[in-house]
């Protein structure tokens, strides 16, 4: 098993090395993806899944795609001259050199055992009615934390959006190429079917086994974002009210269920006993939906088409 | 017949790995790009096809083995459309060219 | 069982490996993107391999979420090289 982990983390740091060497952006970004998929493998050997799911997810789906579409359209529109200078690339280079340094030396020099609250949150655990102690962390312990990161992402989104032209305001972004390739089309029809379930069943096991929100919804948006690339549904206008609802929906109910904790529990955020495992699946229900659009939409772009009237 | 089990996984996870031996070895000799799409696409698919086949005597539960056999058609359907596609960039980029 | 799983799993990690290192170093982009389906399958294999020796049920689901995100990158990235062509043609609509 050593032997394996050892071969596992000298693949790693050689792909890493070459995303960092390539000199073409396009092999860099391919390689880059690669380096995501290979350390969702390491995150398994560390007995961490739900890091690894979420990691393949994110780093070998989403962010591919992401920095693959910003490439294209970058590229063609001339090289612009080296912006930094070999004192600047050195100076760059010798601060990530400390950082390593430093987090290296941290990790090292970690008492042992390392400080700990993992056994505070395995007891804890039951009050929940959940058997994933991550699903428990990220909804109940610390829910403050997952509830501003959603509310993060919305406004990541808002960010992207505001860069459309004002007379594209409230249009439809544009994911289509011009020509869709055959198999495309057929991936596009065939693929979702299989995703959708995938990602049903990541929230579902989300409460008792690695899983959850964050897995599920990236699912889910990377099916939308096939669809709509091949062709077969075209993005929604920003402006459609629908759309507003679900990637607004899960915030809301999360904040709204906070707020009633004061009536209902012991204060914000806080569950009532009996209610507390539906409250968590509520929540991770509407939360789930408005990741995966606001994910989707994220990739999709700014407004590129006209808003129709 | 659990040692007749177990003899089916060793071997058929066997022939599994060396089909992903066999995949790297064309990668490696296989002279134009599309060719080498070609050895990695058919031979890792049937490697991972009979590593799977040989996990199933090793699931706990018929839900389990259920799963690999869903891996197995998802591996199948997406791995080959994927090939499709990349040949296809080959193709075009090569006629730009 | 477990350790001759474990040996199979550390196998085709090698295997891949190698081909990986030869896939990554061509000059053909899309012979580049061939490492990513390489580690869709070979990852999966190993993936589900170390699951069945070390009895952890995770690593198949980890596998089905590898399965398919390895298409979906390839997807992304064929239209990453044709999307350029249609930002070509709408920027050469505009006036």
């Amino acid at each position: 098993m050593a032997l394996f982990d050892l071969a596992l983390v000298a693949l790693l740091l050689m792909l890493a090395l070459r995303v960092v060497v390539e000199p073409d952006e396009r092999s860099a970004i391919i390689t880059f993806l690669a380096f995501g998929l290979l350390l969702g493998l390491a995150w398994v050997r560390l007995a961490a899944p739900d890091v690894a799911l979420t990691e393949i997810a994110i780093g070998g789906g989403v962010t591919g795609i992401l920095l693959l579409r910003a490439e294209a359209a970058l590229r063609g529109r001339g090289k612009q001259a080296e912006p930094a200078t070999r004192t600047g690339k050195l100076a760059v280079a010798a601060g990530s050199a400390a950082i390593s340094a430093g987090l290296g030396f941290a990790v090292l020099t970690f008492s042992t055992p390392a400080p700990t609250l993992a056994p505070a949150a395995a007891q804890a655990l039951p009050a929940t009615g959940l058997g994933n102690p991550v699903t428990a962390v990220l909804l109940a312990f610390r829910a403050l934390d997952t509830l501003l990161e959603k509310v993060v992402v919305l406004l990541a989104l808002i960010g992207v959006w505001s860069l459309a032209p004002d007379a594209l305001w409230g249009g439809a972004p544009d994911l289509k190429p011009a020509a869709v390739p055959g198999p495309l089309a057929y991936l596009g029809r065939v693929l979702p079917p299989f995703g959708v379930v995938i990602g049903v069943y990541m929230f579902w096991v989300g409460a008792d086994a690695p899983g959850g929100t964050f897995q599920a919804g990236t699912v889910l948006a990377a099916m939308w974002l096939l669809v709509m690339m091949a062709g077969l549904h075209p993005p929604p206008d920003t402006t459609r009210w629908l759309l507003r609802l679900v990637l607004a929906g899960g915030p809301i109910l999360f904040l709204a269920i906070a707020f009633l904790g004061f009536a209902f529990a012991d204060g914000f955020l806080a569950y009532p006993k009996a209610l507390a495992k539906p409250l968590i699946l509520a929540i991770e229900a509407a939360l789930t939906l408005s990741v995966a659009a606001a994910l989707a939409m994220l990739v999709a772009g700014p407004a590129r088409k006209a808003p129709a009237r | 017949m659990s040692a007749l089990l177990d003899t089916a996984t060793v071997v058929l996870v066997s022939v599994g790995a060396l089909l992903f031996l066999a995949g790297a070895l064309g990668l490696l000799r296989f002279p134009d790009t599309l060719s080498r799409l070609h050895a990695i696409s058919k031979a890792d698919n049937l490697g991972l096809g009979l590593i799977l086949l040989g996990l199933l005597p090793q699931s706990a539960s018929i839900a389990g083995g259920l799963k690999l056999v869903c891996i197995w058609l998802l591996a199948q359907l997406s791995a080959a459309t994927a090939s499709q596609l990349l040949a296809r960039a080959v193709h075009r980029d090569r006629t730009e060219r | 069982m477990a350790d001759f799983l474990t040996t199979a799993a550390l196998f085709i990690l090698a295997v891949t490996a190698i081909a990986l290192l030869r896939v990554l170093r061509s000059r053909i982009t899309a012979e580049r993107m061939m490492a990513v389906q390489l580690l869709g399958t070979g990852g999966a294999a190993v993936l589900l391999l170390l699951g069945a020796a070390s009895g952890s049920a995770a690593a198949s689901d980890v596998a089905l979420l590898l399965t398919l995100f390895a298409a979906f990158s390839c997807v992304a990235f064929v239209l990453g090289s044709a999307g350029q062509d249609a930002d070509r043609t709408s920027s050469g609509e505009q006036p």
